[in-house]
């Protein structure tokens, strides 16, 4: 095994130049470059874990300006219900007491029109009594000749009615 | 054996008294550092919206981190770089090995995860800095790692010896384990290989055997890309456990 049976002569070479090529590795490349490698990884780490946070952060803003949009427009809804109902109301009792005046006052009109109409009627009665007892008066006396007094036509026709 | 061993390309200064030649085995390191630093560079744009490369960059990033975090806790991000270069030098080691660079003529690979003179030093770092960190948070009361809760007070001095036994032990479980596994795997498609060549040799029937051989070294090798992300993994993960014992204390 040339290992061993070259070990003494070698072994010098072989620690100088190995510690060598170790030195260069250790400081050059394991202390110098790998703690940037590190470096970069954990910076796009963070930025990663800062996008995401930022990103839950606008999420939640989004979420909050809706909630409170839904709660201003379930607000406005239900005050314009309100204002909708109070206003109906308003205007049913308006109706109501204008419809209550009309009818009074339709009453009153149509209670005197039934006392003229009363009046009227009983003067056109009368005077259909009066007339007819006067054509009675006039037909018995053509055509029988005989004198009807006025009081007894009157009596006759109003019989006959 | 050939492809394990280490060829001096020049030869180049004495320290200590020992040779230092940049060998091949030099020169596959330097290429799995080039590498590594070229996969690194393409993580590297840091863009906000990563590409694919850019992904797989931080995914092993993102692995190591993992590890730590998971074996260690909060207390564990100053280890992250060892960690990380020690997972990341027996990976791109491990995978360069079994690439085959040796269909070309002249190139002959190597696998520097296959000497124990590697895996030995890069244990032994981990082990100094379990050592290290141990005694300079808890000082003395670092040993009481040996003594698990709820030991009976006779029992302690055995206990106490074996534990520290095994605490010992460590440094060179992780060393081998890698070396071995390395080494096993490149040792069995070599040994498939050779069947291939005296089969085909042999002629008449034997080529069955030789077919037969092709396929195991396939299924072989696939195995073996697997052991080379799970050793680097065993790895990194052993040696963030055992600083976990030092930093954490029970």
């Amino acid at each position: 095994m040339p290992q061993i049976s070259q070990l003494l002569e070698v072994y010098g070479s072989q620690f100088f130049w190995l510690l060598i090529v170790i030195g260069i590795i250790y400081f050059g490349i394991a202390r110098n470059m790998v703690p940037k490698i590190s470096k970069t990884v954990d910076d796009r780490q963070k930025r990663i874990t800062d996008d995401l946070a930022a990103a839950q952060a606008a999420q939640d803003k989004a979420e909050q300006i809706e909630t409170d949009y839904r709660t201003s427009i379930n607000d406005a809804r239900a005050d314009a219900l309100g204002n909708i109902n109070e206003a109906k109301a308003k205007a049913a009792k308006k109706n109501e007491a204008a419809v209550k005046r009309a009818d009074t006052a339709f009453a009153k009109k149509a209670d005197e029109a039934d006392a003229a109409l009363k009046a009227a009627k009983t003067a056109a009665l009368k005077e259909i009594e009066t007339v007819a007892a006067e054509a009675a008066q006039a037909i018995v006396s053509t055509v029988s000749g005989a004198k009807v007094s006025a009081a007894d036509a009157k009596k006759a026709v109003k019989a006959a009615f | 054996m050939h492809q394990f061993e280490v060829q001096p390309i020049f030869d180049g200064f004495t320290l200590f008294g020992q040779q230092i030649s940049f060998t091949n085995s030099a020169l596959w390191m330097f290429l799995v550092l080039g590498l590594l630093y070229v996969f690194m560079m393409g993580g590297m744009k840091r863009e906000l919206v990563p590409g694919r490369w850019q992904i797989m960059v931080e995914g092993i990033v993102g692995f190591v981190d993992n590890i730590i975090a998971t074996s260690i806790g909060p207390n564990g991000k100053k280890y992250t770089p060892w960690v990380f270069t020690l997972f990341m030098f027996i990976l791109f080691s491990n995978l360069l090995g079994m690439m085959p660079f040796g269909i070309i003529p002249g190139i002959h690979p190597f696998t520097v995860t296959s000497q124990f003179t590697v895996t030995g030093l890069l244990a032994a770092i981990s082990f100094s800095i379990v050592l290290v960190v141990g005694f300079w948070k808890h000082g003395f009361k670092f040993f009481s790692l040996f003594i698990p809760h709820g030991t009976p007070v006779v029992m302690i001095p055995l206990i106490f010896m074996v534990e520290l036994l095994s605490f010992l032990v460590r440094p060179f479980s992780l060393a081998l384990r890698l070396f071995v596994a390395m080494i096993a795997g490149h040792i069995l498609i070599k040994v498939f290989a050779n069947f291939v060549i005296q089969a085909i040799d042999a002629g008449g029937a034997s080529w069955g055997i030789a077919v037969l051989s092709i396929i195991f070294i396939a299924f072989v090798s696939a195995l073996e890309l697997l052991v080379c992300a799970i050793q680097a993994y065993v790895f990194a993960l052993l040696t963030s456990l055992y600083i976990n014992d030092a930093e954490n204390l029970h």
